[in-house]
């Protein structure tokens, strides 16, 4: 079927002509890629992720604390410490501790213990992050470092 | 006249009325036709309209007067949104104090405020109906397929401004809902985690960051969605209104049944009055003569019309006051809802997105990337593609009226209604994949999800359609139809049915206390 246009040939004189139009469309669809650079953060204002907690002595084995602010918690075993993120995976609400797990209040995803997914929809386990000890002996949490599930600070 | 100079000066102090008024209407009152056609013709707001209006589009029915009340409740948000700007302080700080002060101390502030958000609802029901009656009565059919289009963006524009207001006053609802939604715009991670390419591609972290100004909802997040709810949208959607609006003119006033558009539009007439335009000592026609184009189409002749000043006026005018009515009577009647200030540490429970997101909450609740991204990019490329999609020219105008249009329409509001319903019963009553496989892939929990289920259903029952009546436009009344009743039942149970960790409850009073 025909279209309401008609089919033109394209004369030859026209042909600068258009690749002027395109070299133009380029050069402003470019500076606009180029302006979203500006909005673009360079530097998160957050800020370092590292945070200090107490010291090791204040978290015997077998005793656990959730830090609000942080949004972390910082289980002791025998093993060692190891800090669990508290914030859902899924679109980030903060979990909250239950008995034998985690749960979101937002969409209902459930994690155990050591914060495997098992319900919901979060496509991944809350994440464990970096435990290290400062010179003065307290515990330093690193927000922005994630570790492997399972790997404990050895005090 | 007087002599003196003084005198001169007294007539015209005398005068001083009735030339005020002559210098800024340039006419008498209209009394004729051609004067009332001269009242629209030469007013700068008044002749983006015909100057004479089919009496078929001014009839209620053709319209619903839905177009005129979405760009009604459009000035509406305008007039009120700059009110509430006199106080309100786009900082994390003052923000919310801001708010209360409009809603407890400022005289008529709690009324604005009511009427800015309540107007803000109807405006999304508004251009929701708006887009089904365009639907329904075949409107998008050629040469109208552009202006569909622009409908979309109008469409998704009106959806952005409610998105960027609801965070403004930064309350535990907005900061939560916002939360939620970054994280959506986040979510191609889900796949890019699953495929373990996240460190070298990450599209979803660069959405974040460009919409937040940082990882979390902050200071940032709030000054660019203010700039975004403020400036930059309402200036997209006014121009883009500008454009629907000249649009409909240019592609010959509403669609009406019997009347095939052809190829040349105005067609005859305009041939023979190009011959001799230029050399033309005397200029004996108007510039539309000699534009040798397809437009403007009216294809009516002038028995069917009537002069658009009074008649047009008088109805949008009349389609206005009633959505006034409408917004300043919900505002006196109810509240807009301020919850405790945002505080990051502590999500709402439920936390819920305003009522026309929580279909799309919904189905987040299965799979943030394919239900939050995927699945709303697919239905708003699909509905933007109708008009190029189905071009068969046969029921222009009316609803429903091509032969068993209704019959398919009713099936498949039968059928997506009993498709979502399923998709929303099954994870409720037996919980999904994971539950089943604790140990399953992501990615299959990605692709293989009630959502996405659902609309694989909705794609299948349109291509049967298709394939037994031969007729795309059967095939398009089935899809827009399944979409419609998904969209009304997944917004109405994420409405009344999900409560806290958005378990489901039959009632709020069933939710458990805390
Ligand atoms: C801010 C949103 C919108 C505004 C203010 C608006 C305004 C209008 C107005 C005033 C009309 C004249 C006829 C009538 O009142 O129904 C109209 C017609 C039309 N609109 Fe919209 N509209 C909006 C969104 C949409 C959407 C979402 C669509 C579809 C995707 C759409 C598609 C059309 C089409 C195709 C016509 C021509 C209809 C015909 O010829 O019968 N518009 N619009
Ligand atoms: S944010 Fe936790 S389940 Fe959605």
């Amino acid at each position: 079927m025909p279209g309401r246009l008609e089919e033109e040939a394209l004369p030859r004189r026209d042909f600068l002509g258009l690749a002027g139009l395109w070299a133009a469309a380029v050069a402003v669809v470019g500076s606009i890629a180029g302006m979203m650079r500006l909005p673009m953060p360079s530097v998160l204002p957050e800020g370092g992720h590292r945070f200090r907690v107490g010291r090791p002595e204040e978290l015997p084995a077998g005793t656990e604390q959730v830090l609000p602010e942080q949004k972390v918690l910082l289980s002791s075993t025998p093993e060692g410490i190891a800090a669990i993120s508290l914030v859902c995976t899924h679109l980030g609400c903060i979990v909250a501790r239950t008995e034998n797990g985690f749960a979101c209040p937002c969409h209902g995803s459930v994690f155990a213990n050591d914060g495997r997914v098992i319900g919901g929809p979060a496509p991944s386990g809350l994440k464990w992050l970096e435990v290290s000890q400062a010179i003065d002996g307290r515990l330093v949490v690193n927000g922005g470092r994630q570790v492997e599930s399972g790997s404990y600070f050895k005090v | 006249m007087s002599s003196t100079g003084l005198g001169a000066f007294w007539e015209n102090l005398r005068n001083l009325p009735r030339n005020l008024r002559e210098s800024v209407l340039r006419h008498g009152r209209p009394v004729s036709d051609r004067g009332r056609s001269l009242a629209v013709f030469s007013n700068l707001f008044l002749h983006i309209h015909a100057t004479r209006s089919n009496v078929r589009s001014l009839r209620f029915s053709t319209t619903l007067g839905l177009g005129v009340a979405s760009f009604s409740l459009f000035l509406i948000l305008l007039v009120t949104g700059i009110l509430l700007m006199v106080y309100y302080a786009p900082s994390t700080s003052l923000a919310y104090n801001s708010i209360k002060d409009i809603h407890f101390v400022v005289p008529t502030g709690r009324l604005i405020r009511n009427i800015h958000r309540w107007a803000a609802h109807l405006m999304v029901i508004a251009v929701l109906l708006h887009m089904c009656r365009v639907f329904y009565t075949s409107a998008y059919k050629a040469p109208r397929e552009f202006n569909w289009m622009l409908g979309m963006a109008l469409f998704v524009l009106t959806l952005a401004l409610s998105f960027t207001g609801y965070l403004l006053p930064w309350d535990q609802l907005a900061y939560w809902a916002i939360t939620i939604g970054a994280n959506i715009a986040a979510s191609p991670r889900e796949l890019t985690d699953a495929l373990g390419i996240t460190q070298v591609f990450d599209p979803g972290g660069i959405q974040k960051q460009l919409l937040l100004g940082a990882s979390e909802v902050g200071q940032d997040a709030l000054i660019r969605f203010y700039l975004l709810h403020v400036i930059v949208l309402p200036l997209a959607l006014a121009a883009l209104a500008g454009v629907h609006f000249w649009r409909i003119r240019k592609d010959g006033g509403l669609a009406k049944p019997g009347v095939q558009q052809t190829a040349a539009g105005k067609g005859a007439s305009v041939t023979a009055a190009a011959a001799a335009p230029e050399d033309s000592p005397t200029k004996s026609f108007g510039l539309m003569c000699v534009v040798r184009d397809r437009s403007p189409a009216t294809n009516q002749t002038v028995e069917d019309t009537v002069p658009s000043w009074p008649h047009l006026m008088r109805a949008e005018l009349l389609i206005f006051m009633i959505t006034m009515l409408l917004s300043v009577v919900l505002g006196l009647w109810l509240d807009a809802p301020l919850k405790e200030m945002a505080n990051p540490a502590i999500p709402e429970n439920p936390a819920k997105a305003p009522w026309y997101f929580l279909g799309l909450q919904e189905m987040v609740s299965y799979s943030a990337f394919m239900g939050g991204l995927i699945i709303p990019a697919i239905v708003v490329f699909g509905l933007t593609l109708i008009p190029y999609l189905d071009r068969e020219p046969e029921d222009v105008g009316s609803y429903l009226s091509a032969p068993g249009a209704k019959r398919v329409a009713a099936w498949s509001l039968f059928i997506g209604a009993v498709g979502a319903v399923t998709a929303v019963a099954v994870p409720v009553n037996f919980g999904w994949l994971r539950n089943w496989f604790p140990d399953i892939d992501q990615l299959v929990i990605i692709a293989i999800n009630p959502g996405s289920l659902l609309t694989a259903v909705y794609a299948a029952w349109s291509i049967i359609v298709l394939k037994r009546s031969g007729s795309t436009r059967m095939a398009a009344i089935a899809l827009f139809s399944c979409f419609v009743i998904g969209f009304i039942i997944l917004t109405w149970v994420g409405t009344y049915f999900r409560g806290p960790n958005w378990d489901f409850y039959w009632s709020p009073a069933q939710w458990p206390v805390h």
